[in-house]
């Protein structure tokens, strides 16, 4: 198996939640990993992505090749539009709808929208709403895990076992809220696939 | 034995703390800084005392894991590529002394510029200071690297050089570790001259450096990070350095090349591969990270040998990082080459943080300096050079560390008063000092604002080291107290502010305005921590 994963978002929005709740799935299910990370500069609020390889074979680049990617993952619709190069031609958009203004001339969200409509396989998903209803905002990246988690080649259980890996420490009550997450996303992906 | 999941710079940090290391030296910098951050919260570090605390600057942290060496302890000094200009008096004369323990250089740099001022490759100061350079192309081989680098430096008596990029530096792979060397003990040169740079000793030392070179070189040829990988095609030879050679593999899948390829990961550069591919193909490209250093001294002056392609001919952009899609132009290979970024999407640049100090200090200073013409305030290396974009556009410079002040000091002395310096806590600390002592002496017609946050904000919020010691820093420089001024940056201190920066603008003399506060990054991430 082959996942070529972008993930995408604002720097503070945590998207290396994401990576670090996949890296523990594929770790554990015996898979290689290489994964490239923003640091420095942009994480002051700027543009942040991480190129996510997980694959069975040797993985050779730290970065994923352009238009190869099998899917992108962005915590924020508009940042869902900027790493498109990168996704190939059968390639997946998963993108949370509530968008992050933090530059004056942020784009009309409709028009935002209406790019991301125009791709054959996206999934546009209320992330921040969910995550509310299941107890609080912080698990929107959980959710939105959930809503690509279709799009990965890795055992769902697995990705489960790695949320409670990184919450664990953190107690019963927010493994299981980030599990309600995870599971509430990939439901709606599945429903709106 | 066990993966670890790491980033190169953590893998760097724990081969270091598994090679044996004493003590890491080191200050912060963007793709550099993880490094000492992994072995300041490491468990072997801490149990075995490691020194890992920040130095105030690059040289500093070079020169102390000098005298570490010296006493025949194993050291790190650890830097971004702009570091080691400021601490390029100490490497190329630690290259002279040699050392006694072993020495690790490592130098992060950062091409296409992710959070720097330049992209200057620093295997050129490996080359200039004579001493092997090691470049790994994994994680894997950060770590093997940096644990055996120690052992390879105690051979050749000198420093080593371990130099990353950024995506190595920020890319996380799984590592096997190996056992954990015991530290060396104290032990004093047997040379009790060695380390006297005397000419008459220093000229001793030069020639000992060049005639190690043909060591150096036959260590580099016998490298296992250095190999020559026969193809079936000889059309094109290929010398790929460090991650460059990620990117050429990317497209081979099965992980044969059918070109003949020279992998390389320490320098001086294997002459016998090199030769070999030179002799077996018709062409030959390098793939190097960084800037065609390769590729001048394969192609020479004349270029009237083997047809070399590479960053120079224009088959790779001159500058910038590498990445798998320019290797598959330059091999030409045809690859879907993705859907186009929509007009719609807006440029996001990294802002100031909400709340943060710096954007109350430069409201202010915008304020005082509306009766000036522009172009007074000369900045420094920090967050608060986003102050050069909207909406505060206050700066007009950014260089080097500690600039600033120089700079400032430089323009009244042309005439440009008042000048303004905007230079925070820390890189005060890492090079302002001197700068300040320039402008006490000759009673310069400048305002030097410290902007002081408490802390290291840029690469994460470290500790600063001249944290609760700037006044009395300055004072000791020779500020007149009467012009040193401390305000807490907030909006209701607006109006005060103004009046300051008003006040001491125009002043005839040396002052220096403190504003203070904590960078609110590290106070969210200290509440954090406390729960």
């Amino acid at each position: 198996m082959k996942s070529d994963i972008i993930l995408a978002g604002v720097g503070g929005q945590g998207i290396l939640s994401i990576a670090t709740a996949l890296g523990e799935a594929a770790l554990s299910n015996n898979l290689l990993i290489k994964q490239a990370e923003t640091h420095g500069m942009s994480q002051r609020g700027g543009a942040v992505y991480s190129h996510m390889r997980i694959s069975d074979q040797p993985i050779a680049s730290d970065l994923i090749p352009g238009g190869s990617a099998d899917l992108i993952l962005s915590v924020e619709p508009m940042e869902s539009l900027r790493y498109l190069p990168y996704l190939s031609e059968t390639g997946y958009l998963v993108t949370n709808t509530t968008p992050f203004v933090n530059i004056p001339n942020y784009p009309a969200i409709e028009d935002v929208m209406a790019e991301i409509r125009k791709f054959p396989r996206y999934i546009a998903i209320d992330a921040d709403a969910i995550a509310k209803e299941v107890g609080s905002t912080r698990a929107s990246n959980m959710v939105m895990l959930g809503a690509a988690s279709p799009f990965i080649d890795i055992e769902f259980s697995k990705i489960e076992e790695g949320i409670r890996t990184i919450f664990g420490r953190k107690g019963e009550d927010v493994v299981n809220m980030n599990l309600e997450a995870l599971r509430r996303g990939r439901q709606f992906a599945e429903e709106n696939r | 034995m066990q993966k670890h999941l790491f980033l190169g710079v953590e893998a760097i940090g724990q081969g270091a703390i598994d090679g044996g290391m004493s003590g890491v030296y080191a200050y912060p910098g963007t793709p550099s800084t993880e490094i000492t951050e992994f072995i300041q919260e490491n468990p072997i570090a801490e149990e075995r005392n490691i020194h890992r605390k920040w130095s105030a600057n690059e040289k500093t942290a070079l020169e102390t894991a000098l005298g570490m060496s010296y006493a025949g302890k194993r050291a790190m000094s650890c830097m971004k590529h702009v570091g080691l200009n400021v601490a390029a008096d100490i490497f190329v004369n630690a290259a002279m002394t040699g050392v006694n323990g072993g020495l690790i250089v490592t130098v992060a740099d950062d091409p296409s510029m992710h959070s720097s001022q330049n992209e200057q490759d620093s295997r050129f100061y490996g080359k200039f200071a004579m001493i092997p350079v090691l470049e790994p192309s994994s994680q894997q081989e950060a770590y093997d690297m940096t644990r055996d680098g120690f052992a390879l430096s105690e051979l050749t008596k000198v420093p080593v050089m371990l130099r990353i990029t950024t995506r190595l530096a920020h890319s996380r792979a799984g590592v096997t570790r190996n056992d954990v060397l015991p530290e060396n003990e104290l032990v004093m040169p047997t040379d009790p001259r060695q380390f006297i740079l005397l000419p008459a000793i220093a000229r001793r030392k030069y020639k000992g450096l060049l005639d190690s070179q043909s060591l150096f070189l036959k260590l580099s040829e016998e490298s296992e990070y250095n190999r020559y990988v026969e193809g079936t095609d000889h059309s094109l030879g290929i010398v790929a350095c460090g991650i460059a050679y990620n990117y050429l593999m990317e497209h081979f899948p099965d992980g044969t090349c059918p070109f003949s390829v020279v992998k390389v990961s320490q320098y001086p550069l294997p002459e016998k591969h090199i030769i070999r591919l030179n002799r077996e193909c018709d062409e030959i490209l390098v793939l190097e990270e960084g800037a065609p250093m390769v590729e001048e001294m394969l192609k020479g002056f004349f270029s009237n040998g083997t047809p070399i392609k590479g960053r120079l001919d224009g088959t790779l952009p001159r500058d910038g990082e590498l990445n798998p899609d320019l290797v598959a132009k330059a091999l030409g290979k045809e690859m879907f080459e993705g859907f186009d970024i929509p007009e719609v999407v807006a440029n996001r640049p990294p802002a100031l943080c909400v709340g943060c100090g710096h954007q109350d200090a430069y409201l202010a200073m915008n304020e005082a300096l509306a009766d000036y013409s522009k172009g007074r305030v000369f900045s420094d290396i920090g967050c608060y050079t986003l102050g050069a974009l909207p909406p505060y556009e206050t700066i007009s410079s950014c260089v080097d560390m500690g600039a600033s002040i120089t700079m400032a000091k430089g323009a009244a002395d042309a005439g440009l008063i008042p000048a303004v310096a905007m230079i925070g806590d820390s890189t005060f600390a890492h090079s302002g000092i001197t700068g300040l002592l320039d402008a006490v002496n000759e009673k310069s017609s400048i305002t030097i604002v410290i902007s002081d946050n408490e802390s290291i904000s840029m690469t994460g919020g470290q500790d600063s080291s001249a944290y609760g010691r700037i006044e009395s820093i300055c004072i000791g420089v020779g500020v007149d107290p009467a012009h040193i001024h401390t305000i807490v940056p907030l909006k209701k201190n607006h109006e005060e502010m103004v009046r300051l920066f008003r006040e001491e603008f125009a002043y005839e003399g040396v002052s220096v305005i403190i504003p203070r506060r904590e960078c609110i990054q590290r106070a969210s991430s200290r509440k954090r921590n406390k729960k």
